[in-house]
């Protein structure tokens, strides 16, 4: 059954729909993008975007009042969402794997980190507790925690955040996955544990040559690890390009507007601009571009007309009806933001 | 854990003390106990002799002075209630009573309101939670002397399945302990729902789901260990107001003849060497028990060090 060709993962027109009291929160809309063997792809936006409840629509893990409500995933091929589930049960930890944005939280803190670890292995593995042991002190040498084979017997409140974090990613790789989903995993640690994390987060990708995707709302996280970029806004993809193409040449105004609101070394830039205004509301969001409200270049057809994911000329995607184009003004440099 | 301990035993003990010491000064300045050990057609004269042989005409120092020399040798005088009696010996022949009916509610209790608290946690506020939700605060909310008397008129005077008293377990036992449990089901349902519905939202649990762990495991394993750790300390107390205060009603209402029931008796007679005796047992098995729960809590959450 399984599609040899066909990439890794592809999400195509995925929804995803929140039911509360309030009334329902259009949180993903039509959200499509494909992730190759190998490929680390970013997922960029500010926080209400849409960029974790994308994540966590691939594994399965939106709880109520959240619904999947239309759209597919499919791995290799084949659905996740379709069937029974068992699909997913079998490729969830084992084959995607996933490191979230609190490290603090995301460990039982009843049990050792070597029995938090070892029974994914236990389960996907059939390893006997033994095995699992051994198998545990590997992992934690792999993530670099010193003193694997103590660290093994710890409980999670003995360990810093930075540590909590190895530990995780140490979880996610246990078996060995085609897919990690790293849902801002260094949000919550200080600058230079963050670092230390994204360093060994690229490494472990060259050496097991998994493919990444990082969900950020950092653009320097982005610049250093990805090949492709994502850019999320109000429950939408607006941009999706190389990193390359994204950072020297943004399309879409509001990949611009994050640029420029982003400090950078390489560039002077005299002052760092704001986007103005907030996002729209996503319980009833608006007909038009969500972006039109904020956007200096909105047009009337931009407020009434939603512009789709289209192609350009140089192969990246953008959801704009007046997207800067390839050669034209580069709004990250100098003399710019003021526009 | 030994220096633990060693600091807790002291504490224990000034906690006793301070009881003893307290139920000693109450007695004296509420009760007499001659009132009801002599005939109604005793003579005034009779009833100061009889103080008198008693030592209740002393100064009230001299009497907690030799009443404390006592208790350091255990020695709580002789019951007037049950005459002739060490009061202590009173409180042995009937603590095996109470702590059967402690026991058998308490387990009933854990029995019902862990599946209870589980379901009703299942889907909240769903019809089933709400129902259960209703029925704890029900449970929770009715005075034990008011349900005793209902579980009574119903099931021993009308339809006769059980007795009060004492006898075969099985027809004497269940209506008090049943009346012991049932507002404590309500609490600890209660506080198992809410406390399983936390977990399960926490993100350990996403976690757990994302490394593709069976629901069952979440649950039973990972969840309900971390609920146990706020129940313990609410059944912990559950168990200390049963044994302290809970079944001086149950088992005056069901004539079940503990130290509870004998406790209501000491006090209508003013037998004041029955009531320190009571209280003093009572008191060592709260201090005990509560060391018990902090130990238990060290033995469910690493998290803890005992100091």
């Amino acid at each position: 059954m399984t599609d040899a060709d066909a990439p890794l993962l592809q999400v195509k027109h995925l929804f995803v729909k929140f039911f509360t009291r309030r009334g329902t929160v259009h949180a993903v809309r039509d959200v499509s993008f494909d992730i190759a063997r190998g490929e680390t792809l970013g997922l960029v936006g500010e926080s209400g975007s849409g960029k974790s409840v994308t994540a966590q629509a691939l594994m399965g893990l939106i709880d109520l009042p959240g619904r999947i409500t239309g759209g597919d995933v499919r791995w290799h091929g084949q659905s996740l969402l379709e069937g029974d589930g068992s699909l997913l049960r079998r490729v969830r930890g084992q084959e995607i794997a996933m490191v979230f944005q609190d490290p603090m939280t995301s460990l039982n803190p009843l049990f050792t980190v070597g029995t938090q670890i070892g029974e994914v292995l236990r389960r996907h593995r059939k390893m006997t507790r033994a095995a699992a042991r051994t198998r545990v002190i590997e992992l934690l040498d792999l993530v670099g925690l010193s003193n694997p084979g103590q660290r093994v017997d710890q409980y999670p409140h003995e360990l810093s955040g930075g540590m909590r974090q190895r530990v995780l990613i140490a979880m996610a790789l246990a078996c060995e996955p085609q897919l990690l989903i790293a849902d801002e995993p260094t949000t919550a640690l200080d600058v230079t544990i963050q670092a230390q994390i994204l360093e060994l987060i690229a490494d472990l990708q060259q050496r097991l040559g998994l493919a990444v995707l990082m969900i950020t709302h950092d653009l320097g996280v982005v610049a250093g690890l990805c090949d492709r970029v994502a850019v999320m806004y109000s429950g939408k993809i607006v941009e999706l390009a190389t990193a390359d193409d994204l950072f020297h040449r943004p399309a879409h105004p509001y990949s611009a507007g994050l640029l420029r609101s982003t400090p950078r070394l390489d560039v002077v830039i005299p002052r760092l601009v704001s986007i103005e205004g907030s996002p729209p509301d996503l319980v009833s969001p608006p007909v038009g571009c969500a972006f039109a409200e904020r956007c200096h270049l909105a047009t009337e057809e931009c407020r009434e007309s939603m512009p789709g994911l289209h192609f350009q000329d140089d192969g990246r995607k953008v959801a704009c009806w007046r997207p800067f184009e390839a050669e034209g003004p580069a709004p990250v440099t100098a003399g710019e933001g003021g526009r | 854990m030994g220096r633990y301990l060693l600091k807790r035993l002291p504490q224990g003990m000034v906690v006793i003390f301070g009881v003893t010491v307290f139920v000693f000064i109450v007695t004296r300045v509420v009760g007499d106990p001659v009132k009801f050990m002599l005939p109604l057609s005793a003579t005034a004269e009779q009833r100061a002799a009889q103080r008198h042989v008693m030592g209740l005409d002393r100064p009230i120092l001299a009497q907690f002075w030799s009443f404390l020399g006592d208790v350091i040798h255990l020695d709580f005088g002789t019951s007037t209630y049950v005459r002739g009696k060490a009061a202590l010996s009173v409180v042995f022949d009937y603590l095996p009573r109470t702590l059967q009916l402690v026991a058998a509610g308490m387990v009933l209790a854990v029995v019902l309101s862990i599946p209870l608290g589980l379901l009703a946690s299942r889907k909240p506020g769903g019809a089933l939670d709400r129902a259960l939700t209703s029925l704890s605060l029900v449970g929770l909310s009715m005075p034990q002397f008011f349900l005793g008397s209902v579980l009574v008129i119903a099931f021993t005077v009308k339809l006769q399945w059980f007795q009060t008293g004492v006898g075969p377990l099985h027809r004497h036992l269940v209506l008090p302990a049943v009346c012991l449990a049932l507002p404590a089901v309500g609490r600890l349902a209660m506080l198992v729902r809410s406390s399983m519905i936390d977990e399960l939202n926490s993100q350990y649990v996403k976690v757990l789901k994302a490394k593709g762990m069976p629901a069952r495991r979440i649950l039973a394993v990972h969840a309900l260990r971390n609920a146990g750790i706020p129940y313990v300390t609410l059944l912990g107390w559950e168990i200390i107001r049963a044994l302290a205060g809970f079944t001086v009603v149950v088992e005056s209402v069901f004539a079940w003849p503990g130290i509870g029931f004998m406790a209501k008796q000491a006090i209508a007679q003013q037998d004041f060497y029955l009531i320190q005796a009571i209280v003093f047992v009572v008191a060592v098995m709260v201090v005990v028990l509560n060391i018990l729960i902090d130990v238990s809590y060290k033995l469910l959450d690493p998290r803890v060090t005992l100091r």
